[in-house]
Formats: structure tokens, C-alpha cells, sequence
């Protein structure tokens, strides 16, 4: 786990990133407790609010658990914060459209940070739509001093109009660091739970009034938005008028140095007379926000013209640079000059797994083996990529197991025996257990692989159930991950070293056989965990005896290259960990390990590529659509976190 | 206004998000405004990587537009190509001549351009290359590569005054590795 530096607990200035400014927020505004399940770009939030002893701050087993978990704190009176991924509130989404019914005790702020440009995300969802759908207030912060600022009016809101109050930051507010001023702690009021079930238990007969009060409740907060602090005129000229919010407001400021603004921070319930007057002050009037029109359509609501998505594209991150290009006709100023680009192609840099990643062993294996396989998220969503390229889809957290069950139902007799799931650790215990439960009940008979690298990496390790840690670094209780799926229905469960290959290729094949659903646990730790001192099998390479045959670059380990003068394999010294997995694959013996036993590499390779099937027409095609898309895609595989 | 935009790019482990932190508090100990952008997450995975930083009077946009990056600190060779077309006309490069091969050149799908310097000195731009990490390993240890690239950074920023930067250093830099990180510096400053 990586410890974050603490924030400074006296009031003063400091660079904060919009995740630690908005932690120092709620520290302040008196939060005893928060839950969340990691996801980039919200998952610094959390780590830095445990960093504080007056914060009772978890991971939960995933949002939905986090959501209801501190819907229940803040019901018994203590100030709360949850926070997730946009897609992390799509699991999470149940509760939240109850809580908006109920109201709370002590005041619930809810983060949810959006993703445009999908940094590291399936989606570009926009979420600013759940707050308008579930009627629930909406800060957008621009800055970290105002992500700051809107936590703590996020708390007082939230109590003042008995409602939870959804925060919603982007990428680029999240992971960007501005100069935040910051104040002292005040506790909230002592309040403990009483027992309202006209409040707390949403029957049908309470609910119809509670939705009655939640219309009223709107009301009230339209006319806040109007005059609260968070939306503002900034004057200008009058010949343009821009409307803008979140991270779009400050690129715009640059571009529109003369022209009069409409800062917009509060956008749910929308200001509607607000928009109206300013309208009637300016010219033309440009509504810019990232993602999908969710201003725009309310100022036009209005019987307003605008420009808007018209120019400014829905896809993606905008920057100022796309912003001047889509506007170029309302911005008197050239573009800077450019210096020419390089006259060479640059070889993209995608990520890659670690030297030394323990996931390695495994897609080695399945591609080898040519097995159609589901994939999930996490670190190994890598294993779709070349030179892996084991994976044949990935939907969202928890869908590998789910997915191996329609496709085995879909395909039956063609695919049994060479259908596989794998999940990490991490994301079966998140929903993958519930999918693995769904697949014993209904007969499915893949095998299913449980990645257990001992945390969750993909987010920046994380402790999880599964570790026997907690967010604070106390021991708990470690969940046996083998008693789990054997209880879930799961006769056949067994353990495997992924860097045992051979151990690993002969429990694969025997769970194959099998006409039943089946799980193999491989176990062994991320390389980058700190307190993980692997023996070490440092490696010898022979170039002479090097054939050229591409088995370790099968690997896709970063210290293993491909010399552009003669072909042949070089080991970048500075990179390697001494995993020795390298030795293993390699026939000739080229490459040797003192620790790998001799004539492991030989019976490995000698019956590859000797299964045949559907699954290797799969692999064959998507590896051509793969290729496509590297050339067409700009360094953007990263994968989903 | 003037503003000052400097982005600092590499691969992913190199430690350019430590730089990017250290300069963006020294600048605004120094008084300044200051936004610093990047994108987390691929860091330790071997990614190409990326920060934003730019200080000033007011920062607006924490994004340094094509064409106004005033100086480019990159720790590696190809990602000082890919990043250039951020540079203003005579900006300044300053790069660590070390070269990491991404997965695409192994994989055969790309070719690592193996005349960098000399494509780089055809752009309208100063550039300094340095050996960074050999003065690291001299130092005796690789992983101070980036605190020699900010002492060789520092010195081309005198708005910064160096008392300000040490300071930055010893409150970030725990107290085992300060002595070895100081001297990094200095050998950093000393290669300009
Ligand atoms: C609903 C949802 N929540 C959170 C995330 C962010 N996320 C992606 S992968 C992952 C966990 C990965 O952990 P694990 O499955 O153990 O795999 P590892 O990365 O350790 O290999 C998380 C939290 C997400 N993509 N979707
Ligand atoms: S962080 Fe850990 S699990 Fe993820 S790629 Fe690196 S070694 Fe593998
Ligand atoms: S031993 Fe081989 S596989 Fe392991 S890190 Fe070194 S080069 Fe990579």
C-alpha cells in the first residue's frame, strides 16, 4: 500500500491535488466517517481521509456496500462522505435515488469523479444527469480551492436541506494541483439515530410522501442556486457571453480574456433565473462544459439560443487548444506558434504489467493454450493487449464469470473445455462472487481463474478483504478465498503458482476436462508490493544461442527487447527484477536461470499451439483488430480502472 | 502577466511526478500562482507520462497549450519527441539521454528513431541533452535521476531561488536519502 504524504493539519497554503483538497474539506467540515470502494480518478480521497485520526475511513467490498454504509452513518448523525468512480456509482445507484427520498441526520456528501477522455475508464458517462434523475443538489468544483470550498458547503447543505448532496469532480480536477487556503476543523453537532419510519423505511405508503417532500425540498434548493455563492456573473464586455462549469470554466477564462461569464457551480436544481438575466446582458451566448449537453439543454429550456455542442465536441477531454479550434470564429487571438512536429513516427508507449507482475505466467499460458477468455478489470485487463493478447472481452467490474456462463450457454458443446473467466481478486470479491454463485446455480461449466495478487493493484494497492488489512493498516479478518467459492457450489477448487508454469498448465488442463464449473486460485503477490521479497533467479543471456523464436517476447515483460540491429533478445539490465520467467520459456537455453531447473523450458513448449477450435479463430481476429486500432488510436490503451 | 510553462514528461517509474511536486511548491513558495496537471494511474506501469506545471501570477487552465511550453524537462529520449509539439519557438529542452524501449518496438509494430538528438536540434529550440542517470550511478543511486534533472532544471529558472528549492526538497525527501538527493542537486546544477 502506498502511505500519502499527510496533510498538514494547521491552516495554511498548499498545493493540493482536487482529491486532497477535497479530503481536507471534509476533514474540516467535521466528517467522522467514509466508505469507498478504490476507482481512478476518485481513489486518493479516501487515502488521504484516513490519514486522519478523526475520520473513520474503510474500503468497502465495493460502492454499493460503501453507499448504504455510510447512508447508515449519516442516518445515526454523523457527518459523511462516500466517494467513487462515475461507473462506481452505477453499482451504487440503487441506494442513491432512496437516500434522496429519505434525507439524512448528519450531512452526506457523495463524490463522484467522472471521467471525460476515459483516462482509465470503459465510459465517458456523464453523472451530472444521476443528480438531476435522483433529484439530489450537484456542486461541479472548477479548482481545488473550490473543490475544497464546495465539500464543506457540501456538509452544510446537505444538513440545511435534509438531503444528500452529490459532488462531482472530473480527471482533470481530481489528479490537477492548485494553491488551496485552508481553516480548521469544526465537529459537527452530537445527533444519534430515532427511530422515524415515516423518514427511514421507504414502504410504498411513506415513500409517496416522502417524494411529495423531495418535489418541495427542489423547490427550495432552485432558490438557493439562484443566489448562492457558487454561481456568479463575471462581467465583461457583453458581446459574448459564456456559460461554463467545471474544469471547462478555467480553460475558457484564457481563451475569453474580455467576455462576460457565467461561472456555474451549483447546476442541479438548475438557476434558471440566474441564466435568464444574464442572458439578457450579453450578445451571444456560449455554453461550454465537457461531455454530453447537460447545461446547454436547460439554458435552451429556456427559449435561449446558444452555441454549444453544435461546435464543441461531446466526445473526450476538451483543452484549451481543441476549445480554440472549435470556437476559432468568437476568438479574436491567433493560435500560439507551433514548432513543427518531428518528421518521424513515435512508437506508442502503452502501459505494460510490471517486470516481475505475477498475472505474466498466466497469460502466457492462455494464449498459449488459445482459450476464449473473459476478461474483467484490473492490472490484467492488460492481458488483452499484444504480445498477451489472452482476452476476448471486458464489460465492467465482476462480468468475466458472468460472461463465460451466456457465452457457454450460447455456444455449448463447441466452446466447453476451452472457455475461461479471469477476475482479480479484488473485483471477485467486489461482484464477481455473486456471477460465480449465478454460475454453479445454473450449470455453467468454464473455468473460472481468481488472480490473487495479495491487493488491489490496478488503483495503486489498495488493502482488500481478501489482504486481512484495513484502510488504516489495522489486521481484520482475511477472507479464504478457497472456502468462498467451494461454499458458492464450487467442487473442484485448487491453488497455483502462476510462475509455476508447468504446475499451472497441468491444473488448467485438469479443470478443463472437467464438465462442471471449476476455479483456480493463483496466488502470488504483485512485484511492487512493498513487504514482498521474492527469491530471486537472476538470468543469464547467451546471445549466441538466441533463435529468434519470440517466446519471451510472448511475455510482454519490459525488460526483455528486441535488438533493432540483429533481432536477437537484449535484457535491459536497469529493468529486469530477476523474476526468472524468462528462463522458462526459452527453448534454446539462451536465456538460463541458475534457479530454473533444466528441461523445464523443453516440455513447455512442446506441444504448443496444438489445440485447435473456435478460440483460436477469435484470438487470430482480434489480434488483426488490434493491430487496426494501434495504428488509429493515439497511445490510448490504457485499460479500464 | 508573465507566465512560466514547463512540462516534464518520461516513462512511467521514472519519478516525474516527485519533479513535477517539488517544482510546483517551490514556485509557489516563491510567490507564485501555480496549477500542475497529470494524469495518475499508468505511472507505475511503465506508460508514457506527463505533467503540466505552470506558474505565474494567475493560472487559469492548469493545461499548457501546444506551442507555449516554454521548457520541456524529459527523462527519456523517444518521449522528448512525442512531447515537443508542445514547445513555443526557442524553447528550451533539457533531457536526460537515456533511452527505454517501449513494448510497441519489442513487439516489432514500431521502430525507435535512433538519430533523436540530431532530429532535435533541427526544431527551433535550444536543447541541452545530459547524462542524468550517469551522474545518478555515480552518485550511487539510479533513482536520483530526477532530483539531478531538477537541479539542472533549477538552474535556467532564477525566478526560483535555490534556498527555496532546497527547502522543498529537505520537507519532501525523507531524511535516510536527503544527504545523496542534495548532492543530486548539485551535480544536477552543475551539468548546466
Ligand atoms: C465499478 C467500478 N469500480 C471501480 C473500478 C476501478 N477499478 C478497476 S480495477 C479495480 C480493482 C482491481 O483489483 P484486482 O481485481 O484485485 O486486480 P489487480 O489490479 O490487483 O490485478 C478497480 C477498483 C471500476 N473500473 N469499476
Ligand atoms: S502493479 Fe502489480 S499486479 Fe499490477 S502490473 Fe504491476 S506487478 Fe502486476
Ligand atoms: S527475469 Fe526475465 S521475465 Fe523476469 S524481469 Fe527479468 S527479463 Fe523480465
Amino acid at each position: 500500500m502506498q502511505k500519502k504524504k499527510k496533510i498538514s493539519t494547521s491552516s495554511a497554503r498548499a498545493v493540493l491535488s482536487g482529491n486532497a483538497a477535497i479530503a481536507r474539506g471534509a476533514w474540516e467540515a467535521g466528517v467522522r466517517f467514509a466508505s469507498a470502494y478504490p476507482g481512478t480518478p476518485s481513489t486518493e480521497i479516501l487515502e488521504y481521509l484516513g490519514t486522519y485520526p478523526e475520520v473513520d475511513a474503510q474500503w468497502a467490498v465495493n460502492e454499493k456496500t460503501a453507499m448504504e454504509t455510510v447512508i447508515g452513518a449519516a442516518y445515526a448523525g454523523a457527518r459523511s462522505l462516500v466517494a467513487q468512480k462515475h461507473v462506481g456509482l452505477n453499482v451504487a445507484a440503487d441506494p442513491f435515488f432512496t437516500v434522496a427520498y429519505t434525507g439524512i441526520n448528519g450531512g452526506l456528501v457523495i463524490i463522484t469523479a467522472d471521467d471525460p477522455g476515459m483516462h482509465s475508464s470503459q465510459n465517458e458517462q456523464d453523472n451530472r444527469f444521476y443528480a438531476r434523475m435522483a433529484k439530489v443538489p450537484l456542486l461541479e468544483p472548477s479548482t481545488s480551492q473550490e473543490a475544497y470550498e464546495m465539500t464543506i458547503a457540501a456538509i452544510e447543505l446537505s444538513e440545511k436541506f435534509d438531503a444528500p448532496v452529490l459532488l462531482r469532480t472530473t480527471t482533470r480536477i481530481s489528479h490537477s494541483e492548485g494553491i488551496v487556503s485552508m481553516g480548521e476543523r469544526r465537529e459537527g453537532p452530537a445527533r444519534e439515530f430515532i427511530r422515524n419510519l415515516a423518514k427511514y423505511c421507504v414502504l410504498p405508503h411513506n415513500a409517496r410522501k416522502l417524494h411529495v417532500k423531495l418535489e418541495e425540498r427542489m423547490k427550495e434548493l432552485e432558490v438557493y442556486s439562484n443566489d448562492c455563492p457558487w454561481n456568479r456573473i463575471e462581467k465583461g464586455d457583453g458581446k459574448i457571453g459564456i456559460i461554463a462549469s467545471g474544469i471547462s470554466y478555467t480553460h475558457s477564462r484564457e481563451l475569453f480574456p474580455k467576455a462576460s461569464f457565467l461561472k456555474l457551480g451549483f447546476t442541479n436544481p438548475f438557476p434558471r433565473d440566474l441564466v435568464k438575466r444574464f442572458a439578457a446582458s450579453v450578445k451571444n451566448i456560449i455554453v461550454i462544459e465537457e461531455n454530453d449537453p447537460f447545461i446547454e439543454e436547460q439554458v435552451r429550456a429556456l427559449g435561449i439560443d446558444c452555441i454549444g455542442k453544435d461546435r464543441i465536441p461531446v466526445c473526450g477531454e476538451l483543452d484549451p487548444d481543441i476549445l480554440h479550434e472549435s470556437l476559432r470564429e468568437f476568438i479574436p487571438q491567433a493560435f500560439p506558434t507551433r514548432v513543427a512536429a518531428v518528421d518521424v513516427p513515435v512508437p506508442l508507449r502503452p502501459p505494460v504489467l510490471c517486470p516481475g507482475c505475477p498475472h505474466r505466467g498466466v497469460f502466457f499460458l492462455l494464449r498459449k493454450l488459445d482459450l476464449l477468455v473473459t476478461g474483467d478489470i484490473g492490472c490484467y485487463t492488460l492481458g488483452a493487449f499484444p504480445p498477451h493478447n489472452a482476452i476476448h472481452t471486458t464489460v465492467c467490474m465482476g462480468a468475466s464469470i458472468t460472461n463465460a456462463l451466456g457465452i457457454g450457454k450460447a455456444m455449448k458443446e463447441k466452446i466447453h473445455g476451452r472457455l475461461a473467466a479471469v477476475i482479480g481478486e479484488s473485483t471477485f470479491l467486489h461482484s464477481g462472487i455473486t456471477g460465480l454463485i449465478d454460475t454453479v446455480y445454473n450449470q455453467g461449466r468454464h473455468l473460472t481463474f481468481v488472480l490473487d495478487n495479495s491487493i488491489t493493484a490496478m488503483t495503486g494497492h489498495q488493502p482488500n478483504p481478501a489482504t486481512g488489512i484495513t484502510l488504516k493498516g489495522k489486521p481484520t479478518k482475511k477472507i479464504d478465498l478457497t472456502a468462498l467459492c467451494r461454499a458458492a457450489g464450487v467442487d473442484h477448487v485448487v491453488d497455483a503458482d502462476p510462475f509455476d508454469l508447468q504446475g499451472l498448465e497441468a491444473a488448467i488442463k485438469g479443470a478443463l476436462a472437467k464438465a462442471e464449473p471449476t476455479v483456480i486460485i493463483t496466488r502470488r503477490p504483485c512485484y511492487l508490493l512493498k513487504d514482498y521479497k521474492p527469491e530471486k533467479s537472476p538470468i543469464q543471456l547467451d546471445r549466441a544461442k538466441c533463435v529468434k523464436c519470440g517466446q519471451c517476447w510472448k511475455l510482454g515483460c519490459p525488460a526483455i527487447e528486441r535488438s533493432q540491429a540483429d533481432g536477437k533478445t537484449v535484457i535491459n539490465a536497469t529493468l529486469c527484477v530477476e523474476c526468472g520467467l524468462c528462463a522458462k520459456v526459452c527453448r534454446p537455453g539462451a536465456i538460463t536461470s541458475i534457479s530454473v531447473k533444466s528441461g523445464d523450458a523443453g516440455s513447455l513448449n512442446a506441444e504448443a499451439n496444438t489445440m485447435k477450435g473456435p478460440g483460436k479463430n477469435i484470438n487470430s481476429e482480434k489480434q488483426a483488430q488490434l493491430k487496426k486500432t494501434d495504428h488509429n488510436t493515439n497511445s490510448k490503451k490504457e485499460p479500464t480502472k | 502577466m508573465t507566465m512560466t510553462n514547463i512540462l516534464l514528461c518520461g516513462v512511467g517509474g521514472q519519478g516525474t511526478l516527485l519533479a513535477s511536486n517539488i517544482l510546483a511548491e517551490t514556485a509557489m513558495l516563491a510567490g507564485f500562482d501555480v496549477k500542475k496537471s497529470e494524469v495518475h494511474g499508468m505511472a507505475q506501469r511503465g506508460g508514457s507520462v506527463v505533467s503540466h506545471v505552470r506558474f505565474g501570477s494567475v493560472v487559469h487552465s492548469p493545461l499548457i497549450r501546444k506551442g507555449e511550453c516554454d521548457l520541456l524537462l524529459s527523462f527519456e529520449e523517444l518521449e522528448t519527441l512525442r512531447w515537443s509539439v508542445f514547445l513555443r519557438p526557442n524553447g528550451l529542452v533539457l533531457m536526460n539521454a537515456q533511452r527505454i524501449m517501449p513494448m510497441t518496438v519489442s513487439g516489432g509494430e514500431g521502430i525507435y528513431p535512433d538519430t533523436i538528438s540530431e532530429r532535435l536540434t533541427k526544431l527551433p529550440a535550444r536543447v541541452h541533452a545530459v547524462d542524468a542517470l550517469g551522474k545518478a550511478r555515480e552518485l550511487g543511486n539510479s533513482k536520483c535521476v530526477n532530483v539531478v534533472l531538477l537541479g539542472l532544471m533549477a538552474k535556467q529558472l532564477p525566478v526560483l531561488p535555490r534556498t527555496i528549492w532546497e527547502e522543498v526538497l529537505e520537507s519532501r525527501i525523507p531524511a535516510k536519502l536527503l544527504e545523496l538527493n542534495k548532492k543530486a542537486f548539485e551535480a544536477g546544477w552543475g551539468l548546466a
